[in-house]
């Protein structure tokens, strides 16, 4: 689990997008090589499949779904196995593991930095839960599903609280690297300065630990699908992950690739999310960093 | 300034010593210190590395605490070994590596302390920290984050930010230690002007002589290992001063009085500590 711990959240997006005019943003994008290198992989990416799969079609790649048929049966209105862009199915499915993503981490977000900054502030709590903590961190995700289904009632709540478990964890971590990474200095100014317990929390605490906080709620969300879908494996009637295994189990190898694709799109946009909340929250980084 | 500081700022420093004993070999960092800053004194304590400078800043901020002697503000006791001292905005410091929060704009630095401890209204703070920027050569940059700023407009708001305090004294430790030569010398004129302007106590670290004697009443000597009180050379040089003075023979004089005290210390600092290394 070494590459869950943030080490320099230097990584936080596009630094440069404060103070800046979205048009000239773009310009200033369209006139730089990154966007023209990201579609031309994308681009070599399908290429191979097709290639792969459609045309050569040898080994193994005979028996995967072609890429011309995958992409025809996604945009079909009247999809051969019942899953496209015109299905009621297909959103609900999507809605269901959103929901149940976007319930998780809200939890996990809210306890994981609450604890995370009482670990990091107070030695009393840090000796008390850092063992503990040291030895449950380790046991898979997957681990925990017999007992999140014995303990949580309901075909629901096992799916969240596993995908909550995943993230709260990542979480703590983050935001304890956080706390401890502030220069002991500013604790010292703020002292001198008069600051209450509360004020040194709110402006020195919070926003010290915010860099790394923000690494580790985008390596949350990146765990938060991955037990998402081992979850709804397991346990679920509904959500990408139990479709993706259903399809496969009906031989649906075209909606099976679908919806993949359908998880590596949301995975993608919820971390986007994730950024954009942390730009916004720290334009003091943002403007250090585009060197403004 | 607003409010009122008039009345104080006498420090004394009695015996005052600090030992310690990380693993049962005591390292002496100060022994025996005695010496008294006057109120609105502007006082430059020189000294090799690890001739206590700090640890004594430390004691009197209240980061730290003695192992023996008394330190006493206006003649009440502040911190004696018995006596936990709490840092506090009557001692305010400006730190050698800056402590401006980078997460806060300049305004918001420079405000915070009155409007935490409850002294001033913001609008209050705000007007009276436009005021001082601006005496400081800084207009304009309220809304900036610290890290936009170069190192000697951080030095200046950082120097703000705590005479906003309206400390009884301000302990400086080597706060122009990174800058180069001439933003030093701008900075420096720029301190020497606000302390012109509000005269305050000033417990001033740094091992730069020239600045040492050019801002200083009085230069405190310190010798190492043991930290121990020297010589102390007063500095009759009227003020306000700036870097004319720099050249005059009466400077020269007393710079060089400080120099040779501090040379023979250093040579002994150095060659100890290379007996330790050997």
């Amino acid at each position: 689990m070494a590459q869950l711990i943030a080490t320099a959240p230097t990584a936080i997006g596009d630094a440069g997008a404060v103070n800046v005019p979205w048009n000239v943003r773009l310009r200033r994008l369209l006139r730089s090589r990154r966007p023209y290198l990201a579609l031309l992989g994308i681009i070599a990416f399908f290429l191979a499949w097709y290639l792969l799969v459609d045309v050569l079609r040898f080994w193994r790649f005979r028996e995967l779904p072609g890429f011309v048929a995958s992409v025809r049966e996604w945009i079909n209105p009247n999809p051969v196995y019942g899953v496209s862009l015109f299905t009621a199915e297909y959103y609900n499915h999507m809605w269901a593991s959103v929901y149940r993503v976007f319930v998780a981490f809200l939890c996990a977000t809210g306890l994981g930095i609450s604890i995370g900054i009482l670990m990091g502030w107070r030695r009393i709590f840090y000796g008390l839960t850092f063992p503990i903590l040291e030895l449950l961190r380790p046991i898979p995700i997957l681990a925990w599903i017999p007992l999140a289904i014995i303990l949580l009632p309901g075909r629901e709540l096992p799916i969240i609280g596993l995908t909550f478990l995943a993230a709260f964890f990542v979480t703590i971590l983050n935001t304890l690297l956080g706390v401890k990474s502030i220069d002991p200095v500013y604790f010292r100014a703020a002292r001198s300065l008069g600051f209450s317990q509360t004020a040194i929390l709110f402006h020195v605490i919070v926003p010290g630990a915010l860099p790394y906080i923000f690494v580790g709620l985008q390596i949350a969300m990146g765990a938060c699908w991955f037990s998402l879908v081992a979850s709804e494996i397991v346990s679920g009637q509904a959500g990408l992950g139990y479709k993706v295994w259903e399809a496969y189990y009906y031989v649906q190898f075209e909606t099976m690739v679908i919806i993949m694709a359908t998880l590596g799109f949301l995975g993608y946009v919820s971390s986007a999310l994730v950024r954009m909340v942390g730009n916004r929250l720290m334009r003091w980084r943002a403007r250090i960093l585009a060197g403004v | 300034m607003s409010t009122d500081s008039s009345n104080g700022g006498t420090l004394s420093i009695r015996h005052a010593g600090k030992i310690y004993d990380p693993d049962g070999s005591n390292v002496v960092a100060l022994d025996d210190v005695t010496f008294e800053i006057k109120a609105k004194e502007f006082c430059v304590i020189v000294g090799p590395s690890g001739c206590g400078k700090t640890t004594l800043l430390n004691a009197i901020a209240g980061f730290d605490q003695l192992t023996a002697g008394q330190i006493l503000l206006d003649g009440e006791l502040l911190t004696s070994p018995g006596k936990r001292l709490l840092p506090g905005a009557d001692r305010m410091v400006v730190f050698q590596q800056g402590a401006l929060f980078p997460w806060k704009t300049v305004l918001w630095n420079v405000t915070c302390g009155p409007i935490q401890q409850g002294r001033m209204s913001r609008r209050e703070a705000e007007r009276h920290a436009t005021h001082l920027l601006a005496r400081v050569g800084l207009t304009s940059i309220e809304n900036q984050y610290p890290g936009e700023l170069s190192g000697g407009m951080k030095r200046r708001v950082e120097i703000v930010r705590a005479l906003m305090n309206d400390p009884k004294i301000l302990l400086l430790d080597e706060p122009f230690r990174a800058l180069d030569a001439l933003t030093k010398s701008v900075v420096q004129e720029y301190l020497l002007e606000l302390y012109d302007l509000t005269p305050k106590t000033v417990f001033f670290i740094t091992h730069d002589i020239e600045e040492a004697a050019f801002l200083a009443d009085r230069v405190v000597i310190m010798t190492t290992r043991p930290g121990r009180v020297m010589k102390i050379v007063n500095v009759d040089i009227e003020r306000p001063r700036n870097h004319q003075v720099l050249t005059t023979p009466h400077f020269l004089r007393i710079e060089n009085e400080v120099r040779e005290a501090i040379h023979d210390e250093a040579r002994k600092a150095f060659e100890a500590g290379e007996r330790e290394l050997a």
